[in-house]
């Protein structure tokens, strides 16, 4: 990392750790307003680094090499249409995928975060679903901790030689499990439930999401995995460019 | 493409597009709601009478809910964006991958 960049990146970590020592308590998407102003602001700090974070690996990606903007722009695009689908689950109730794990296995997690800001405004300001004020709520749950252990699973299948489509079906599929067990956690850490406090309310939030949230994790899994099936057999050049292994 | 992937691709396209048939079926009669309102409905039971302090931009600059005609035509102007800017690319690959192969194929003709 440059110096600037390293100056710039230890400024964002600031609020983070401002709002970590104030100790300001603390559906995918959480409805605006539905949130009280401290957690709204701790979680845009703790967000904030890795949003700063990912706007450098950006630039550096695409110093390295200009083309990168085509599967960047691809990974952006993937986030916008799944995220935009709403499916019909099991329960009779429909949810929407993330779109994150394709991201986060070709560009890692910090990549992913500032894709993930973009489709949230967009949908915050012009939906009105999600919203301003749970913006760093719903960046962290969705373009974080989401992508952060699809990119883990993704990476830990490749240092263990394990199948590597097996390894982009779970990523995806367990990253956007991940990102809805974080929001039930977020809202449950809202609104502690009176008898069992904040794990008991977190467990109540999951009985919502989880059980409509299942097979569409699934399919987010399958589809991730047809998107590459097919790069990986007519851009096999980019995906080198971008650091993702194609043999074996 | 290798045949190996053809299949694959099939049997999982097979699967996604299953995904999401069997809950309609399965569910017939049901509203398919938002999961999202489903959690402010669970704040709602947790907390009774709260009530958000903020409301979403757009709802604001209308003075009222959206109405469910232009949400729709949001949402496929994201979806829209979305699959333009992929299918774009992919057809391009795909083309790109096809004049390879011609111009191999030429060389090889070339040479005796």
């Amino acid at each position: 990392m440059k110096k600037q960049e390293h100056a710039a990146f230890s400024l964002s970590l600031l609020p983070a750790l401002a709002a970590l020592l104030a100790g300001s308590a603390g559906a995918m998407h959480i409805m605006e307003g539905y949130l009280p102003v401290g957690h709204c602001i701790l979680w845009g700090a703790v967000s904030l680094p890795f949003f700063v974070l990912g706007f450098f690996r950006i630039r550096r990606s695409l110093a390295e090499n200009r083309k990168n903007i085509v599967m960047l722009a691809i990974c952006g695009a993937y986030v916008f249409l799944l995220s935009s689908l709403k499916i019909p689950s099991v329960t009779g109730s429909c949810s929407h995928m993330t779109g994150t794990g394709l991201a986060a296995i070709l560009f890692g997690p910090s990549v992913t975060t500032v894709l993930g800001v973009i489709v949230l405004l967009f949908q915050a300001i012009l939906l009105a679903h999600g919203g301003l004020t749970t913006l760093g709520a719903n960046t962290f749950s969705m373009a974080i901790a989401g992508p952060l252990l699809s990119w883990a699973i993704y990476r830990l299948f490749g240092k263990l030689r394990w199948n590597r489509r097996a390894g982009v079906f779970l990523a995806a599929f367990l990253g956007d499990l991940f990102t809805y067990c974080v929001t039930s956690f977020q809202l449950a850490w809202a609104y502690p439930s009176e008898t069992g406090g904040v794990w008991a309310s977190a467990l109540k939030f999951l009985a919502v999401f989880a059980p409509t949230q299942l097979p569409l994790a699934v399919l987010e899994g399958v589809l991730t995995v047809i998107i590459l099936v097919v790069f990986e057999n007519y851009a096999q050049k980019e995906l080198d460019a971008v650091g993702y292994r194609t043999g074996g | 493409m290798k045949k190996k992937d053809k299949i694959l691709l099939l049997v999982l396209i097979a699967a996604a597009v299953a995904l999401i048939v069997v809950p309609v079926v399965l569910q017939r009669g049901a509203d398919f709601g938002g999961s999202d309102d489903a959690g402010s409905d669970t704040v709602g039971q947790i907390d009774e009478g709260y009530t958000p302090w903020a409301t979403p931009i757009l709802e604001k600059l209308l003075g009222g809910e959206v109405p469910p005609e232009l949400e729709t035509l949001l949402f496929c102007v994201q979806t829209g964006i979305g699959v333009g800017v992929v299918a774009f690319f992919t057809g391009r690959f795909v083309e790109r991958r096809k004049q390879e192969k011609l111009r191999e194929e030429e060389k090889r003709a070339d040479k005796p």
